[in-house]
């Protein structure tokens, strides 16, 4: 490969090195083990809802109902645990919570019609509605159980020194990996976001994938909720506000089009780091947490514009 | 006999490809010149050159005595430079007249004078005897009639040269007839015409004079009176093609499709079979309900009523998964918006129907064999790419349609339908897929052919079936079938045009 195609592809890694250089420079303690460690451990529950916006992405879609899905499939997940449930049902039935309300949308957009963004937009709505009546706006407990405590370890636990929420994220990564360029539907994915109507041509069952494409990312949102209510031992009714925005944002920053059909799930692991990066140099260099939004999205439009301006030359 | 343009060694090069080779080229008021040459010889970049789409990287264009060097399309166009792109670039929400006069309607105190727009888009469709309300979403008219009104585009610019890129291809023979008339006209005014085509008879009907262009050079400039079907054709492909239709004829073998009283959007109780080892031609004018059975017989079109059956089972077909289940293949005819994923490769795309060739019961795909068989398919039908993972807007019209094919006949359909398989394709790649659709029948395959092109229909079918008005109005061997006795069929209850 060329030197020039690499840079042109790897254009968020770039990035992404140079943010991490220029950090270290300003802080020394940046580089450390620990808070490498940290940063990925902070990045794990925006990357795992992202690596599941990227599906959605790359069917021209979009899922806002991720942040409200982590909330209600957390809040399930806390009262099952509180309520001494075995660990793996318990986890099986969130997740599967989580798939069934993206599978909602799914349907919806598929066989209704209904545009992605104002299908997602009523069901971050109303699954928001269904956690605070669920919770009555308080957090739920896991509780005293012994279960709680090898739930714990899901958000809070190590194996070989390394946080299980970036085992996990490595893990959704590969797996994620595999289907969307080792499978037949990873496929199909990339073709209905070239273009819907090639892809039904093709013989494709479109609704059937994009059914899938949302159940995936509404499991996936399910277990960041499942690791963010574990590290909490607690499930918090406004949890997930707002993850939407930044797990779009990974996604974008990652080089997959909004338009579809165009991306990667590496560039989607990228994107998430450079957020994730971010967040940590500004706590680092103690800037304002009012700044810090400032300078977020400061950084988030200059990369957009430099990848949006390779494009329009090449 | 004045000179409009005149263009001297342009050249051009994309990603160090040289496509133009200091090509000269002269637009004189009143003559009308075909520029020929095979798909990817340059002549849409040519033309793109002129129009200020692209930029030349050396040469000169002269217009009306002055050097110029357009930058954007819009700097031609108010130049008096109207272009009739061959891919149409007409917005579908938005209604014929706007259409006409996207990016430059006239306004009045800021408001635009839609009485005008109207007004003006109705006389120049006149003047092509179109009978549309230019309040019509243009999306709601057949392809032959947006062509029209990208025609109508182009004159109601009033322009001093107009470059027409295969105005004809998605006309039917009336409609051609029609713009014939009007390139007379524009003729008479002292206007400067450049003519593409790949149908070679229009170039000898129409043109005064012709530019042969052969991989970026051109290689041949006079009056059309001067050269011979043969020598253009040489000098197009720089070799000779002996026979434009080659025709095998084949024993046909059992009954492999039975289409019994199908009623569909846009056609009515229609009745047909077609035998194994069997070319079956589709003739009608545009609009008259061939693409609309065909699609209907694929399962994209949903069924009123009556019955498909393949090998003597009725086969259910509820969406296009149906259709390839029941192992028919569709090549559609609009390959940018139906046929390929333009923004993505080769290989994906080949691949794309047929996927589950190359997958295991869990869905995982054998890149490695994937790639064996698309790579035959690149070698069996000649595609020009750098590679499998070449993007498919890169290719030209006909390497694409190469691609279309081979993307049909990955899952090995028992049935496959062509849909106009050679618009916009140049006459050695024509040549090509007409050898193909031999080998195909040869080997047992059923194929049903719908064209626009009648030499083309009557040169390759082993029957004809014509329809007209969504109805099947006659049937035709091979030995019976008559260019007069098919557009006799055609026009049969036709009740406007």
């Amino acid at each position: 490969m060329k030197l020039n195609d690499f840079i042109s592809e790897n254009k968020s890694l770039i990035g992404l090195i140079i943010l991490m250089a220029a950090v270290s420079f300003a802080n020394a303690n940046f580089l450390g083990i620990d808070n490498m460690l940290n940063i990925l451990r902070q990045t794990s529950i925006n990357a795992v809802i992202a690596m599941g916006m990227t599906f959605v992405i790359l069917t021209a879609g979009i899922d806002l109902a991720v942040g409200s899905i982590l909330a209600f499939a957390g809040a399930i997940c806390a009262s099952l645990i509180g309520m001494d449930t075995p660990l793996i049902i318990a986890l099986i039935a969130t997740i599967m919570v989580g798939a069934g309300l993206g599978a909602t949308s799914g349907v919806i957009i598929s066989y209704f019609n209904v545009q992605p963004f104002i299908a997602t937009l009523v069901g971050m709505t109303m699954i928001r509605g269904a956690t605070l009546v669920y919770t009555q706006g308080r957090p739920i407990s896991t509780g005293y159980f012994d279960v709680a405590e090898s739930f714990y370890q899901f958000g809070g636990g190590y194996i070989l020194g390394i946080p299980n929420p970036v085992i996990l994220m490595v893990v959704i990564f590969a797996l994620c990996w595999f289907v969307l360029s080792q499978t037949r539907f990873g496929r199909y994915v990339y073709a209905i976001g070239g273009n819907e109507n090639v892809a039904r041509l093709s013989g494709i069952n479109v609704k059937k994938v994009k059914i899938l494409v949302y159940a995936l990312s509404g499991a996936l949102a399910a277990l960041a909720g499942i690791i963010l209510t574990a590290r909490l031992e607690s499930a918090q009714p406004t949890a997930g506000l707002g993850y939407e925005l930044d797990a779009i944002a990974a996604v974008v920053l990652g080089g997959t089009s909004l338009a579809g059909g165009k991306g990667r799930i590496f560039g989607t692991i990228i994107g998430a780091l450079i957020i994730g990066v971010l967040n940590n140099a500004l706590n680092i260099m103690d800037v304002s947490s009012y700044y810090q939004m400032i300078a977020k999205g400061a950084v988030i439009l200059l990369a957009v514009v430099v990848d949006s301006r390779g494009k329009s030359n090449a | 006999m004045t000179t409009l343009l005149e263009l001297q060694g342009i050249e051009k090069s994309f990603s160090g490809i040289n496509v133009l080779k200091s090509v000269d080229l002269t637009i004189r008021a009143g003559r009308v010149v075909a520029l020929a040459g095979e798909n990817g010889a340059g002549k849409s970049t040519l033309m793109k050159i002129i129009s200020g789409i692209y930029q030349r990287d050396a040469g000169t264009v002269i217009y009306k005595g002055n050097e110029v060097k357009f930058t954007t399309a819009r700097q031609s166009m108010d130049a008096g430079i109207g272009i009739i792109h061959q891919e149409l670039n007409l917005l579908p929400e938005l209604s014929v007249a706007e259409n006409i006069y996207l990016g430059r309607e006239p306004t009045k105190l800021g408001k635009i004078q839609w009485d005008v727009i109207e007004r003006e888009s109705k006389k120049y469709l006149a003047q092509l005897k179109q009978d549309i309300d230019p309040k019509t979403p243009l999306g709601k008219l057949s392809i032959a009639q947006q062509q029209m009104v990208e025609i109508a585009k182009a004159l109601s610019l009033n322009a001093e040269v107009i470059i027409m890129d295969e105005p004809t291809d998605a006309l039917t023979d009336i409609e051609t007839a029609i713009l014939f008339e009007v390139v007379d006209e524009l003729r008479a005014q002292g206007k400067g015409l450049v003519f593409i085509s790949h149908r070679l008879g229009e170039i000898f009907q129409m043109c005064d004079d012709i530019a042969i262009l052969r991989d970026g050079e051109m290689i041949h400039q006079g009056p059309v009176s001067e050269i011979t079907e043969d020598d253009l054709i040489r000098h197009m492909v720089g070799r000779e093609l002996s026979d434009q239709y080659p025709f095998v004829p084949a024993a046909p073998g059992d009954v492999r499709i039975e289409v019994e009283k199908l009623t569909a959007h846009g056609a009515k109780e229609i009745s047909f079979t077609a035998n194994a080892g069997e070319v079956v031609g589709f003739a009608g004018l545009v609009g008259a309900g061939r693409t609309e059975l065909a699609k209907a017989i694929f399962g994209a079109n949903p069924i009123d009523s009556g019955t498909v059956k393949i090998d003597g089972k009725e086969i259910r077909l509820k969406s296009p998964q149906d259709g390839v289940k029941a192992q028919i293949g569709y090549v559609t005819e609009d390959r940018k918006q139906e046929g390929l994923v333009q923004s993505q490769e080769l290989s994906t795309n080949m691949s794309l129907t047929g996927l589950g060739r190359f997958c295991n019961v869990l869905g995982f795909v054998n890149k490695a064999s994937e790639a064996v068989t698309i790579s035959e398919y690149i070698e069996a039908f000649a595609i020009k790419t750098r590679d499998a993972n070449t993007i498919i807007s890169n290719l030209s019209g006909g390497n694409q349609q190469k691609v279309s094919i081979a993307k049909s006949l990955v899952p090995e359909p028992k049935v496959l339908i062509l849909d106009e398989p050679t618009r916009g394709v140049d006459v050695g790649a024509k040549r090509e897929i007409y050898t193909l659709i031999n080998k195909l029948k040869a080997e047992g395959l059923c194929i049903l052919l719908i064209s626009s092109d009648m030499p083309e229909l009557l040169g390759i079918s082993d029957r004809i079936h014509v329809l007209s008005s969504g109805k099947l109005t006659g049937s035709f061997s091979r030995a019976e079938a008559t260019q007069e006795n098919i557009m006799r069929c055609a026009v049969a209850g036709q009740t406007n045009g």
